[in-house]
């Protein structure tokens, strides 16, 4: 069985949100699909809600850099919503703070930021969708 | 200092690190860790299992819950027969990476652990040993 972590578009913006403990093939496998969906939609943000992840590793912090990393390059802002803070914590103690990665407090901030980064000429045409 | 409880895991592919991080999580709750100290634990556990899985050829996790007292800790044991650590003073140095990741697991899970104790020489294998104390 593949598993497979879903990604759901709304207007121009993909939303993935993440429910399991990711082992690293699920990661992975997330970051291709990703990109695969920002090509096929010309999706303009990306939403990723990791409010259930209650550890983010190494791995998974460079999967989570690399994810903006590259919808970045296809011309997709990503915003990262719902970090614990536990785990905000150790990312530091770690060594890691995620640096160009957006985040957000909630998904409703994230939204609104991605909004708000979305050219003038597009702002009617997501609202149209 | 006592034992209390002891437990091991096979670390062998990439899912037995999501068992690693759940059976470490389940030791520091039992000792009443913060949700803050659990998930540093959970994270260092997280960072030597996969180096036993990717690095050191798949080993063993060894759990165990300590009572020194009236402190309470979990340390965690990783040991693995692989290609060992030429030069521990590299491997421990931020960034330094032998391939593919950040070069964050062994120093990020050291700073993440009260207690760190790491044996390796080439073709012997590979030891760490965590500690976090409540």
């Amino acid at each position: 069985m593949i598993e497979r972590i879903p990604i759901l578009r709304i207007g121009k913006f993909l939303l993935i949100t993440i429910q399991v403990d990711m082992h690293d093939q699920l990661a992975m496998t997330l970051q291709d699909d990703l990109t695969v969906a920002i090509e096929k939609t010309g999706a303009r943000g990306v939403l990723l809600d990791i409010s259930t992840l209650d550890v983010v590793d190494s791995f998974i912090g460079r999967m989570i850099s690399n994810i903006s990393a590259v919808s970045s390059l296809l011309s997709a802002q990503t915003v990262v919503v719902g970090m614990q803070p536990a785990v905000a914590i150790t990312l530091v103690e770690l060594g890691l703070e995620l640096p160009g990665v957006h985040t957000a407090l909630n998904a409703e901030r994230g939204m609104a930021m991605l909004r708000r980064e979305l050219p003038e000429d597009e702002v009617d045409a997501s609202r149209r969708q | 200092m006592q034992v209390a409880d002891s437990n091991s895991l096979d670390l062998q592919t990439e899912p037995d690190i999501v068992k690693a991080r759940q059976l470490v999580r389940q030791f520091a709750q039992t000792c009443g860790f913060s949700l803050v100290d659990q998930t540093k634990v959970v994270t260092a556990a997280s960072e030597l299992a996969r180096n036993t899985v990717k690095h050191g050829g798949g080993g063993v996790m060894t759990v165990d819950e300590l009572r020194d007292g009236t402190r309470r800790g979990v340390r965690v044991k990783f040991e693995d027969q692989g290609p060992g650590i030429a030069d521990m003073n590299l491997a421990m140095t931020d960034g330094w990476t032998s391939g593919g990741g950040l070069g964050l697991g062994l120093t990020g899970s050291k700073r993440l652990s009260n207690e760190f104790e790491i044996e390796s020489s080439p073709g012997q294998g590979t030891r760490v040993v965590i500690t976090r104390w409540k």
